[in-house]
């Protein structure tokens, strides 16, 4: 559906996006996660014609975003950061003017704008000018528009940011209720988010894509060791012991906390279970309690982070060997 | 392309800056034929529009000051750019919207000689002539006015350029008779004009060397010119400064000529504009 090649923007020497490349099939929910300043942004304004590349180029559908436009942007509906509304319009008066735009027309118009005004909860405030209207409801409005003229992309770029919990919660069952009918790409620098709603996430860093998969598999890419933490009433040196005993442990803590002691246990076996049998028998045989046994699985947030400061740390070993 | 003019006049009506400019033109054209036409008793109607034309340095930049501007300050153009829509439809769009907005003072404006000639005899067709070239001069001035609000997102200094720039227009030919007619002069003005003309291209197409190239190429011609032959190049500026005024023409119409250069010339001006108005909404996607 879209297919972004090669994808380069340059603000005079500065590299906002750097080579990004993939594909983008129908019908799924994708997620772009990263930091703030990651490039993002650039990259939705450029797939959506808003800005030019200096390398690269977009094909939606089969139309080059920069040769053929207005076939491209047919295909496509846009929720920019900023919600772009005409303050002094009403809800209807605005997505009669997108609606129009898009070449919608007559009947066509009416049945459209009447659909996304039922499916953006909007009825209710459709009369009223746009400037006195609330944060989460100018956001609805914002998607209403991205969604007239039935477009099969939709890119809303940081749909939530500076929402209530509840109209958060709204919108993004609204993104997972889009997803059976469109596909559907938007932003977040919210890892939860991105976890709770995509079928696929992008994460990129620093203008580069450092990772494209499912939220699952990322997850298993990962080559950190899970961890165990355990409660229990022996002392340190039994616990060393008894640790020392069992094969793929990485690194352990101890810490006492009054009569009980803590310990957090990494591993590197594929399968955590295996390993906490192992704790939970080694500790019978010694007749010592275990009182809890806790498994911290690595989640997205892990990942981001890693991946992210990787591409940091790179950067910096480059860097210093430059200057070497 | 009509979208974009039906959403544009709705918004106009519901802009004061709309009524303002309607209101004082009405009011600038209505002293003018208190004076000539009632008080003086001249019978020509042109005379009334040559008085009222001077409100054209302040009504058109209010009215044109937001067409761009503030698309840009409220990030719609976010909105126009990923439409599938041109930019020359939406300026062309903007600019229609705003000639009808013109026209709607100017129409009643057409009743004035219509009521004039139940009292005596007016000269029907010079009226209507100039009222004519009247309208395409304005429609000229606000083309000019669409292209520096294109080139901000602050309405006010939008609005400032613009008086500047019309006011300069509208006095030109009076400075023009101080400036300097020597050929020296005219080479240095020339010069400096090229330089304003090179940061304008380099602005628009962030291309360095067409700047350059044309600024380098106009530059050499003009030395040449002048080491060759340098009386050819005296009283070119005041020339220059005559030629370029658009009110300097509506004159001919004041005088009862219907000149078809000056139409052409209005027409050639807006076409211009639009243009540069289509390039600065397109050069903003590559920056």
């Amino acid at each position: 559906m879209i297919s972004v090649e090669h994808l380069t923007k340059c603000y005079g020497d500065i590299v906002a996006v750097d080579d990004v490349s993939f594909k983008i099939d129908e019908g799924h929910v994708y997620g772009f996660l990263g930091p703030n300043g990651a490039g993002k942004t650039t990259i939705m304004n450029i797939m959506t014609g808003c800005l030019s590349a200096t390398e690269g180029r977009v094909l939606i559908g089969g139309y080059d975003i920069f040769e053929e436009p207005c076939q491209a942007k047919k295909l496509i509906g846009y929720l920019p950061e900023q919600p772009p509304l005409y303050m002094t319009d009403t809800p209807l008066e605005y997505l009669k003017f997108v609606g129009e735009a898009k070449g919608l027309g007559g009947s066509e118009l009416k049945e459209q704008i009447d659909k996304v005004i039922e499916q953006t909860k909007i009825e209710n405030v459709k009369n009223r000018p746009i400037s006195s209207l609330s944060k989460g409801y100018k956001q609805r409005v914002g998607i209403a528009q991205a969604l007239l003229g039935n477009p099969k992309v939709i890119i809303l770029d940081e749909p939530t940011v500076g929402l209530d919990p509840i109209q958060i919660v709204e919108i993004r069952d609204l993104i997972k209720e889009l997803g059976r009918e469109h596909t559907v790409i938007f932003s977040s620098h919210i890892l939860s988010e991105v976890q709770a709603i995509c079928d696929q996430v992008l994460i990129i860093s620093k203008g580069k894509l450092v990772a494209f998969d499912q939220p699952e598999n990322l997850e298993k890419l990962l080559l950190a060791p899970n961890e165990i933490i355990i409660t229990t009433d022996a002392r340190d040196k039994e616990i060393r012991d008894i640790l020392a005993k069992i094969n793929h442990i990485v690194d352990f803590t101890i810490k006492e906390e009054g009569a009980y002691t803590k310990a957090q246990i990494k591993t590197d076996h594929k399968d955590v279970y295996e390993v906490s049998r192992q704790i939970f028998l080694g500790f019978a045989e010694k007749n010592k309690t275990l009182l809890e046994m806790a498994l911290k699985k690595t989640d997205l947030e892990d990942i981001f982070i890693e991946l992210t400061e990787k591409s940091n740390s790179n950067e910096a070993t480059e860097s210093e060997g430059i200057k070497q | 392309m009509i979208a974009v003019l039906k959403h544009e006049l709705k918004t106009y009506f519901h802009s004061l800056a709309t009524y303002v400019f309607g209101a004082l033109l009405l009011a600038f054209v209505g002293i003018g034929s208190v004076l000539y036409n009632i008080q003086a008793a001249v019978s020509n109607f042109e005379f009334v529009l040559s008085f009222g034309s001077l409100i054209f340095v302040i009504i058109v930049p209010i009215l044109t000051m937001r067409v761009l501007a503030e698309e840009r300050k409220q990030k719609t153009d976010q909105l126009l750019y990923s439409l599938p829509i041109t930019a020359s439809q939406v300026i062309l769009g903007k600019y229609i919207a705003l000639l009808l907005i013109y026209l709607i003072p100017l129409s009643l404006i057409c009743f004035y000689p219509l009521i004039f000639s139940r009292f005596g005899e007016v000269y029907l067709l010079t009226a209507y002539g100039s009222i004519l070239a009247f309208f395409v001069m304005g429609s000229a001035l606000i083309s000019i006015g669409v292209f520096i609000s294109s080139l901000t997102e602050n309405q006010g200094f939008a609005a400032g350029i613009g008086i500047a720039i019309i006011l300069f227009n509208y006095y030109s030919v009076r400075i023009s008779e101080y400036v300097s007619s020597t050929a020296i002069g005219s080479v240095i003005a020339m010069l400096l004009l090229i330089l304003v003309l090179g940061t304008i291209i380099r602005y628009l197409t962030k291309n360095n060397y067409l700047a350059y190239g044309v600024s380098g190429l106009l530059g050499a011609g003009i030395l040449i010119v002048y080491l060759v032959d340098s009386t050819k190049l005296e009283g070119l500026l005041p020339a220059i400064m005559r030629k370029l005024s658009l009110f300097e023409r509506f004159n001919a119409f004041v005088n009862g000529v219907f000149d078809m250069t000056a139409i052409v010339y209005y027409l050639t001006v807006i076409v211009f504009f639009l243009f540069l108005s289509v390039q600065s909404l397109e050069k903003r996607r590559y920056n």
